[in-house]
């Protein structure tokens, strides 16, 4: 188990130098001369100067590539080109509120999509199952960013009952669990939790209808086992499918939640990459991809040993 | 707009092993089957029939509607749908809705197909190679694959096309090697399953030249899969480049497309909700049909 958990690990470590590698190229995808685009605007040529030796673009890139690296491994993203602050102390507070956002889809959206796949797979091919399988696929289809707009046409322009905009009364963004926060918090996380609720009720129904028709559920249903114990056994074996599932889904909420934020104003990551895009703001660019990425790997990574806690058998490479 | 991976990977794995004759091209009685399935399958049937309908009228755009797309005027702003002359309303410059969402189907569908089309491609090629050759190329290749793997779809995507900057170009190269990786995947996860066939392993006994294995032995065998694979993506991208044209990484304005069109009426969506919100139900219908329709190719071309 140790030695798979640290295969796994290993097998992590290049993929984060290869979203590195990539995050560090998207400075010079960028059209132009890659220090005008972390330069400002009033730049004088001192400045130029300045920055070009802080950032070190009169180096070959491999070396630029590393000294990236080094400043980024010690918290160092560089400075935003709009406000002169470290990228750093405008991204975290933005990745946090992300997060939060994500937190709340998941556990409007996962139970959700849970249950509805569970009962669609016990009742293959029955009117549920039917209704279930088309929610799933509305629910998968559906362009979230435009959903979130029939929300609020819904909810906020003609019933007036849910804020459309922002995290908090008065534009604040701050984490407090009355009601006045939280209503902020009820129509994005719901637009964001319809994707994987979806995917999450087709997978979960597809895996719960291939395991009851298996032997095993056959033999416990003839040993007279009552339905209930014999439900425990089927969710025992759907655990880790369900588990990588949902983890990825986990992990793509954090990118879908870019255009819901824009939606609903939402200030996280979303949202700053939005304004990061229109003003040329490269570094924050860069800052953002690189933590969201990250993460990503990261969540990756934690499924899949996870994964093997649940269910020994796999051992993957 | 999320890809559904593992599902996917083991419908793969479903085709393939679905009884299909083991051979380098396929009978005919197979493709007999699949057409008779497919002739039974009401939903798909109808969602071709929309698919059809919207992509002949973005074609022959000109012929279906009466308004100049571009026409602005101050004084029809924000029309309702049903005012005369205007069945669907007016947008925000008093340009009429019908035409330009007309109009916005040629952008949207080719943004929709032109990335799967060119991720398809390439990484067809690179997942089918890595999965013949196997080895250190597999390593190399799949390794790289990985790494883009490792970045959430939509977030890679506004990514590269906001590092390059807004425009159409920008957004389909960007798109294209979103899902360069997911396609590469799959066909080299089907590959591998192809190369170990009884009928490989006789051809290279025979001696035949590596290339010609590939597109004699191994094409025939997984283009199947890797199409059925790639047409579940088509809806995927249709919504993700509309996407990236609501973030205003797409096509510029004045030109009409669906995402583009959500985006600028989203400002109205307090005076003018109906209006606002109708370029999003040619995305959701479009995407929807997709979707159905590829379940039900996936459906049909598996014997089960």
């Amino acid at each position: 188990m140790l030695s798979y958990i640290l295969r796994r690990i290993a097998y992590a470590l290049p993929i984060t130098l290869g979203v590195t590698i990539i995050c560090f190229s998207l400075i010079h995808l960028a059209p132009g001369d890659p220090l005008s685009a972390v330069l400002p605007d009033n730049a004088g040529p001192d400045m130029r100067e300045q920055i070009k030796i802080a950032y070190g673009f009169d180096k070959p890139l491999p070396v630029q590539y590393l000294l990236w690296l080094k400043n980024v491994a010690t918290g160092d993203f560089g400075l935003s080109i709009q406000s002169r602050r470290p990228v750093v102390s405008e991204v975290l507070p933005a990745a946090c509120n992300t997060a939060y956002l994500a937190l709340a889809a998941v556990l409007i959206g996962f139970p959700f999509g849970i249950l509805m796949g569970a009962v669609a797979g016990y009742t293959v091919g029955g009117w549920i199952d039917r209704a279930v399988t088309s929610v799933a696929v509305t629910g998968v289809s559906v362009p979230h960013y435009w959903l979130g707009m029939v929300l609020v046409v819904i909810f906020a322009v003609n019933l007036g009952a849910l804020p459309a905009m922002g995290m908090g009364p008065g534009g604040q963004s701050s984490y407090a669990f009355d009601w006045a926060h939280l209503r902020h918090l009820v129509l994005p996380a719901i637009t964001l939790a319809v994707i994987p609720a979806g995917i999450i009720a087709r997978s979960v129904r597809a895996t719960v209808a291939d395991i009851r028709r298996r032997d095993f559920v056959g033999t416990l249903q003839a040993k007279g086992i009552g339905e209930g114990r014999v439900l425990y056994h089927v969710a025992k074996n759907a655990g880790p499918t369900i588990l990588a599932v949902a983890g990825l889904q986990f992990a793509q909420l954090l990118g879908g939640s870019i255009l819901v934020e824009t939606v609903f104003s939402w200030p996280g990551t979303g949202f700053l990459l939005n304004t990061a895009i229109f003003t040329r703001d490269l570094p924050i660019l860069q800052g953002t991809i690189l933590v969201l990425s990250i993460f990503f790997v990261f969540i990756n990574l934690v499924v899949d040993v996870l994964q093997t806690f649940l269910d020994p058998r796999i051992k993957r490479a | 707009m999320a890809m559904a991976e593992p599902a996917a990977i083991r419908t793969v794995s479903e085709v393939l092993n679905a009884g299909r004759p083991a051979r380098a091209g396929v009978s005919r009685s197979y493709w007999a089957g699949v057409r008779r399935r497919l002739a039974r399958d009401r939903v798909t049937i109808v969602c071709a029939a929309i698919l059809f309908v919207i992509l002949a009228a973005a074609i022959f755009a000109p012929y279906v509607t009466w308004a100049d797309p571009y026409k602005t005027s101050m004084i029809r702003r924000l029309l309702p749908p049903g005012s005369p002359n205007h069945i669907l309303g007016t947008d925000e410059l008093g340009r009429d809705m019908f035409t330009r969402l007309v109009y916005g189907g040629r952008i949207s569908l080719f943004t929709g197909f032109m990335p799967v089309f060119v991720a398809t491609v390439i990484g067809g090629t690179l997942g089918v190679l890595a999965g013949y050759l196997g080895g250190r190329s597999n390593m190399l290749i799949m390794r790289v694959m990985d790494v883009f793997y490792a970045f959430p779809s939509v977030l890679l995507a506004v990514a590269i096309s906001g590092a390059l900057g807004a425009g159409l170009v920008n957004g389909l190269v960007a798109m294209s090697l979103v899902f360069i990786a997911p396609v590469a995947r799959v066909s080299e996860t089907v590959a591998t399953q192809v190369r170990n066939e009884d009928f490989v392993e006789a051809a290279r006994a025979t001696g035949a030249r590596t290339w010609r294995i590939l597109i004699e032995h191994i094409l025939p065998n997984v283009l199947g899969p890797i199409l059925i694979y790639a047409s579940s993506l088509i809806s995927v991208a249709i919504v993700l480049a509309s996407g990236l044209s609501f973030l205003g990484l797409g096509v510029s304005p004045p030109n009409a497309d669906w995402g583009l069109m959500l985006n600028t009426l989203r400002q109205s969506i307090y005076v003018a909700p109906v209006n606002a919100i109708l370029p999003g139900v040619m995305i959701f219908v479009t995407s929807m049909c997709f979707n159905l329709m590829s379940d039900g190719l996936r459906a049909a071309m598996d014997v089960r």
